[in-house]
């Protein structure tokens, strides 16, 4: 048996990455504490480098907008920075609705609402549906459109700066995804989630499988937020090659066996046996 | 009745495509619908004060990231983020200057900090010795329009607050000193706001004695009428200059400029519709 430590390693670095920028934000803007000012639309470290959405700036180049120089290489840096190593691992590391979505997956688990509940169906392709209709409809509205309805917004912002009626938006996300369709926010509607699947498809960290330490026994997949990606599992060796992975690494943590790791994409010796 | 079934039981992959994209074509124009009138709905905010430097509504509804900077440097916490509920274009800056107006500082600290350019630094800067230097007395974040019927100074009360509070003092409001011919001693200390050099900061609605304000800001899309070509001040030389960039056609065109004035007026029926 591993630890409780070993078993959570990774959700609770995660939880941490999460919290800590959101309380460096809070106190940014609270008490003028200048290492993270702003908020995940776009941000200033230390005073210094730029960050930015490129999702949220790719909305406003859509809405027929030029924006000024600092914030372009804001979102450029982000959008490199997860296109060559970190994967769609906002989703999980960064962005603050993952708590939300998380609990409401674990509460599921909890009432076994998998056993018993009716179920809807959704599509997982409906994201990308919806990140191509964002972008049609900046630029039909001249706003960015994701932007002005994104619940991702409403929680970061209403941490950072004031919450107001967004609780009711993010309660109803929680009842979403906890009685409606499972993982059916990050896993099936959010267009940032497509958009980073989509940017992080080649990322060089990725979860890697030892099929032959696997017994089988399935507990990756039950944790798992996107558990298609994990389709090799007890089957073949290999990495996650898939952009929907979010690098969250609770697999990891659950694998009793450890046949699951995080290792860096290898893509020098194709060919060769990862 | 079997032909059929059979024809469902083999129905083609390129059909099978076709059809679903279909759905998902169908099913996104649905979405889009629902989604747009719904933004249609939410940006527009005609009674919203934005920050000094801020573009048009409309630009800088497209240009603003939400990201809150502007919020964070404001030293008086006047600016914040609109939240769910206050049905004001959600995650953009706004102010409301009865409860906390803009102090008009001199280095604008929420203008340089906008990273996308919806706070224009250049809209609120002059040029000194050769040099573009940030000057809060350019901004326009709106115009000050006095209610004439609840402000105490139109009953003869004497009263100066937004007067006084003003920081463009005796420019932006200016006190005309009209006979009261009620007492037939006393002068009225009328408030007269220019929207030449009105920033629209609110100090002096904030200032203002009265339960609810009697002079309040607006924006100036809102508050501020526009002449047509040709109305011009004969008896000033400056404003008949502007008829010398006015093209050949001055008409103001109305529903009821359509006919001739002998027309509108003599018919009776049209005029009462």
């Amino acid at each position: 048996m591993k630890s409780w430590i070993k078993t959570h390693r990774f959700l609770i670095a995660r939880r941490l990455v999460q919290l800590s920028l959101l309380v460096l934000f809070t106190l940014g803007n609270v008490y003028g504490f200048r290492v993270l000012t702003g908020n995940l639309s776009a941000s200033l470290i230390m005073g210094v480098i730029p960050l930015a959405d490129p999702f949220a700036l790719l909305q406003i180049f859509a809405a027929g907008a030029t924006v000024s120089i600092n914030v372009l290489v804001g979102g450029v840096l982000v959008w490199l920075f997860y296109t060559i190593f970190g994967g769609r691992a906002f989703c999980s590391w960064v962005c603050p609705v993952n708590i939300v979505t998380d609990a409401a997956n674990w509460t599921r688990r909890k009432l076994f609402l998998e056993q018993t509940e009716r179920k809807i169906w959704l599509g997982r392709g409906v994201r990308y549906w919806l990140l191509g209709l964002s972008l049609v409809l900046s630029f039909l509205t001249g706003v960015a459109a994701f932007e002005i309805v994104s619940p991702i917004g409403m929680l970061h912002r209403g941490i950072i700066f004031g919450m107001g009626m967004g609780v009711a938006a993010i309660l109803a996300l929680f009842l979403f995804d906890l009685f409606a369709v499972k993982n059916g926010w990050c896993g099936h509607v959010c267009p940032l989630g497509g958009f980073y699947s989509v940017v992080g498809r080649l990322s060089l960290i990725r979860v890697k499988h030892d099929h032959t330490k696997c017994t089988s026994c399935m507990a990756c997949k039950t944790v798992c937020p996107e558990k298609h990606v994990l389709g090799i599992v007890s089957k073949q060796s290999g990495a996650i090659l898939f952009g929907e992975c979010t690098n969250c690494g609770r697999c990891i943590d659950v694998c009793e066996g450890n046949a699951l790791s995080f290792g860096v994409r290898n893509y020098i010796n194709v060919g060769e046996k990862e | 009745m079997s032909q059929l079934n059979h024809e469902k039981a083999t129905i083609t992959e390129r059909r099978r495509f076709l059809s679903l994209m279909a759905q998902s074509v169908g099913l996104s124009a649905l979405g889009g619908l629902v989604w747009t009138g719904y933004i249609e709905e939410a940006k527009a905010s005609p009674l919203i004060l934005r920050p000094p430097g801020a573009l048009y509504e409309n630009d800088f509804m497209r240009l603003c990231i939400k990201c809150g900077q502007c919020v964070e440097a404001c030293p008086y916490d006047t600016l914040r983020l609109a939240v769910p509920g206050e049905n004001k274009p959600l995650g953009t800056p706004f102010f409301i200057p009865r409860e906390v107006p803009c102090h008009m500082c001199t280095d604008i600290p929420c203008v340089p900090v906008c990273p996308t350019g919806a706070l224009n630094k250049s809209s609120v800067s002059s040029i000194k010795e050769g040099e573009e230097k940030l000057d809060i007395f350019k901004a326009k974040m709106g115009l000050a329009v006095v209610d004439t019927e609840s402000c105490i100074a139109f009953w003869g009360i004497q009263c100066d607050a937004c007067y006084r509070a003003c920081p463009v003092m005796d420019s932006a409001i200016k006190l005309e000193y009209r006979r009261n011919t009620r007492t037939g001693k006393h002068a009225y200390l009328i408030p007269i706001v220019s929207s030449d050099t009105c920033t629209g900061c609110g100090l002096c609605e904030r200032a203002c004695v009265t339960e609810k304000a009697a002079i309040h800001v607006l924006p100036n899309e809102v508050a501020q009428g526009k002449l047509g070509a040709h109305y011009i001040k004969g008896w000033e030389k400056a404003d008949e200059k502007r008829l010398e960039n006015v093209s050949q056609e001055v008409t103001t065109h109305t529903k009821r400029s359509e006919k001739k004035v002998e027309d509108y007026l003599n018919s009776g029926e049209d005029l009462f519709k």
